[in-house]
């Protein structure tokens, strides 16, 4: 067992998709396609109506579509860069909701953030809160095969 | 659109995220069986494609806009063979829970395509 491990270690980078992960990167792969369409339609049809808002849910889906690349990728510097677009993605959430619900004209139409994504099942908030947990939980350089609920 | 093609494949994309919800919870992977009842579902939201193409072909509208009509009907289309594929890379739970979560966010592109093609 550990011999495998050993030998495989060196080229292959650490697997962020085993288990749970595997979750995560269906649901970051299902905002990267809402988040990405959403945008190009709003952008292309009807941008001046809200620039900042159209302008976020782009941003916001190349965010999610970095986290899904590098939760694919694996290895510790991914992990990284993951963990630090979570934290992005969290803050990202947090200030536009409350924006949303303390002066709802902030923003003239609605993101994939708006009421902390409250049009998507709330996903947007409770993604990065999970992805966070998980990237933390897999900071270790050796991988705990044992996922017990 | 077919308001009974919708409502029949919501329903049937419901019932796939229970069944293998159910599988994740008893620590199962994603069987044969459960990639038949994927196939069900798949060939459900093909045919809605197919009837949503013909449909807009005819000359008929999308209440809110032909763009976003096409757009969730490839998405209610890719959902479940996409969590399918990635259940084949997992073969833990997380495979079958993963395929749960693509029957779940069928049915709510169910519920927006309704709203998207209007009455």
């Amino acid at each position: 067992m550990t011999t495998v491990e050993e030998n495989t270690v060196e080229e292959k980078p650490k697997r962020l998709i085993s288990g749970p992960g595997m979750l995560l990167v269906w649901f970051y792969g299902v905002m990267v396609v809402g988040a990405v369409s959403r945008s190009v339609y709003q952008i292309a049809t009807e941008f001046d109506r809200a620039p900042l808002a159209y302008s976020l849910s782009a941003v916001a889906g190349v965010v999610y579509g970095f986290i899904t690349y590098s939760l694919i990728r694996g290895g510790e510097r991914a992990r990284r860069a993951a963990q630090a677009c979570c934290a992005a993605e969290l803050a990202g959430v947090l200030i536009v909701g409350t924006l949303t619900v303390i002066d709802s004209s902030a923003f003239p139409d609605a993101t994939v953030w708006s009421y902390y994504g409250a049009g998507y099942i709330f996903i947007p908030v409770l993604l990065p809160l999970s992805a966070l947990y998980w990237l933390r939980k897999n900071r270790t350089a050796e991988t705990t095969d044992t996922v017990t609920p | 659109m077919l308001d009974a093609l919708t409502l029949a494949t919501g329903v049937a994309a419901l019932l796939l995220a229970a069944w293998t919800g159910w599988a994740a919870y008893r620590d199962q992977s994603t069987k044969d069986w459960h990639f038949i009842g994927m196939a069900v579902v798949t060939l459900l939201a093909t045919v809605q494609l197919v009837v949503g193409i013909v449909q807009l072909a005819r000359g008929e509208k999308a209440e809110q806009g032909t763009a976003i009509f096409v757009a969730y009907l490839l998405g209610a289309f890719a959902a479940v063979p996409a969590a399918g594929f990635m259940s084949l890379a997992e073969r833990t739970r997380w495979g079958s829970a993963t395929v749960a979560a693509g029957g779940v966010v069928l049915a709510v592109l169910e519920v927006r395509l309704y709203d998207i093609w209007g009455s």
